[in-house]
Order: C-alpha cells, then sequence, then structure tokens
C-alpha cells in the first residue's frame, strides 16, 4: 500500500492538515500511525477517484454521488457528537483525545445505497420559493441566504459543491 | 467473487467483507490472524463492474447498509465494524 508515496509526502499531508483542523477546533486521533494510514488511504483515493472519498466507505467513483463521503464527510460532526469520532477513526472529540473514552470502531450513520436513492430523489423534488435560496453546508451546518452558495465554506472550508438547498 | 484464503485454524466458517484503504477492516484482519483464524477474505473497493456489484448484493443480505468490515460468521451471523469483543468470543 506504501507503493508510490513517500513517507515524506504522507508526513507533510499530516502536518499540513493537523494544523488546519486543530485551528478549526477539531482533533485528528492520537494513534498517529493510525491516522496515518487513513491519509494515505485518501491520497489512494484522491488517485482512484479524482476526489478524496473516505476510505472505509465503499465511494461509487462517480462524485455527485459521493459527496457526502468525501472526506469530511456530511457524517463527521454527527458522529463527534454522538460517539466521539468518526466512522474512520481519524477524528476524534476532546474526550477521547483526553483518553476519557474508548477509541473504538462506531455504528455506520451513512444509510445504505437503496435510501440514498430514495432520499436524493425526495430533496430534488422539495423547492419552496424564498426572496432568496437559503443554502446549508453538509459539513457544518453553516447557513446564508444568497443566489449561489459561496465558492469555499467560510467556516468549514469545504468546496461550493458540499452546500444543499435548505430552504 | 474471488476471495483471497489466509491460513489458519479451523475456527468455523469466516467470510470477511472489507476494504483495502480502512483502517477498521485492516485491524479486524490483524485480529484474526493474531487470533489464528483460517478464513477467507475479498476487498470490495478493488472489484469493478459486475463482479463489485456482485459482491455489493451478497453483501446487502447481511448488511443492508453495506458498510465494512462485515465479517460473516458460519453464514449465520454477521458482525459489523470492528467488533474486538465478539470477534474474541468467537474466534479466541
Amino acid at each position: 500500500m506504501t507503493a508510490g508515496r513517500s513517507s515524506k509526502e504522507i508526513e507533510n499531508y499530516y502536518q499540513g492538515l493537523k494544523k488546519d483542523i486543530e485551528a478549526s477546533g477539531y482533533n485528528f486521533s492520537p494513534d498517529e500511525e493510525f491516522v496515518k494510514e487513513l491519509l494515505e488511504s485518501i491520497l489512494i483515493n484522491k488517485e482512484r477517484y479524482g476526489y478524496e472519498a473516505c476510505p472505509c466507505r465503499l465511494a461509487s467513483g462517480n462524485k455527485e454521488e459521493d459527496l457526502d463521503i468525501i472526506c469530511p464527510c456530511d457524517y463527521r460532526d454527527p458522529d463527534l457528537g454522538e460517539y466521539d469520532a468518526c466512522f474512520c477513526g481519524l477524528y476524534v472529540s476532546g474526550k477521547i483525545l483526553a483518553g476519557e473514552k474508548r477509541f473504538t470502531s462506531i455504528p455506520e450513520r451513512r444509510p445504505g445505497p437503496d435510501e440514498r436513492a430514495k432520499t436524493m430523489q425526495e430533496a430534488k423534488d422539495a423547492k419552496i420559493e424564498f426572496k432568496f435560496p437559503v443554502w446549508r453546508c453538509r459539513v457544518c451546518g453553516y447557513l446564508c441566504a444568497r443566489d449561489e452558495p459561496p465558492e469555499i465554506c467560510p467556516i468549514c472550508k469545504v468546496g461550493k459543491e458540499r452546500f444543499e438547498r435548505f430552504m | 467473487m474471488d476471495f483471497e484464503h489466509v491460513k489458519g485454524e479451523n475456527k468455523g466458517k469466516l467470510v470477511l467483507f472489507a476494504l483495502s484503504t480502512c483502517g477498521w477492516c485492516k485491524k479486524t484482519r490483524v485480529l484474526m490472524e493474531e487470533l489464528g483464524a483460517e478464513y477467507d477474505y475479498i476487498y470490495v473497493d478493488l472489484l469493478q463492474g459486475e463482479d463489485r456489484d456482485e459482491a455489493v448484493e451478497a453483501l446487502k443480505v447481511w448488511n443492508p447498509q453495506v458498510s465494512f468490515p462485515t465479517l460473516i460468521v458460519n453464514d449465520k451471523e454477521s458482525i459489523v465494524g470492528f467488533d474486538q469483543d465478539r470477534i474474541m468470543e468467537i474466534l479466541g
């Protein structure tokens, strides 16, 4: 699995991301080796699919279908709130970081393929008209009322494609 | 479906659906190997086209969310996620 990627490349990726996420109040798991393996897997997925698909979920290869599992995924924040870790164990809460809670695998929050297809259709059908549409960042919950979502979420820095029409 | 076989002690029929990139899948394999169990596994992310569809459909029967790792024990029980305690109970 390490073929093609030097430990220096992984180290740089790790250090850069760690600085960014900590500045936004997030933490990586204290198991540094585990984190680096996951980051390497994200790089593998980026090469394989063209985007940073979650390494612990089966990406379809169709970006539109996988928007919810591009790391950081839509499920990270609810999982941190409920289980103190994201599904992969890449991100953890302060509780786990402080050793107050056991670091382990958590249940999958992402709906199965059949249910996802249904939800996508429902979202397309639902439209209410306001003076401006309200856009919601699916990663951090940031809301804004304007014609288009921002290029980059001002709060969590994910791209425009991670916004959904909220109202 | 082409499963990879890992040699070890026969502790029942163990079939693992996993992803080559997933941390908990790796921990599951390491634990099973530490316990010396014989098992079959498949990395679904490395499959393409019909092979992948076939594996997903086979997994869906046991785990409709199609999440990884999923370990099928004796065609009877599925252990979803890295459930260290349950794996040790069965293979310990």
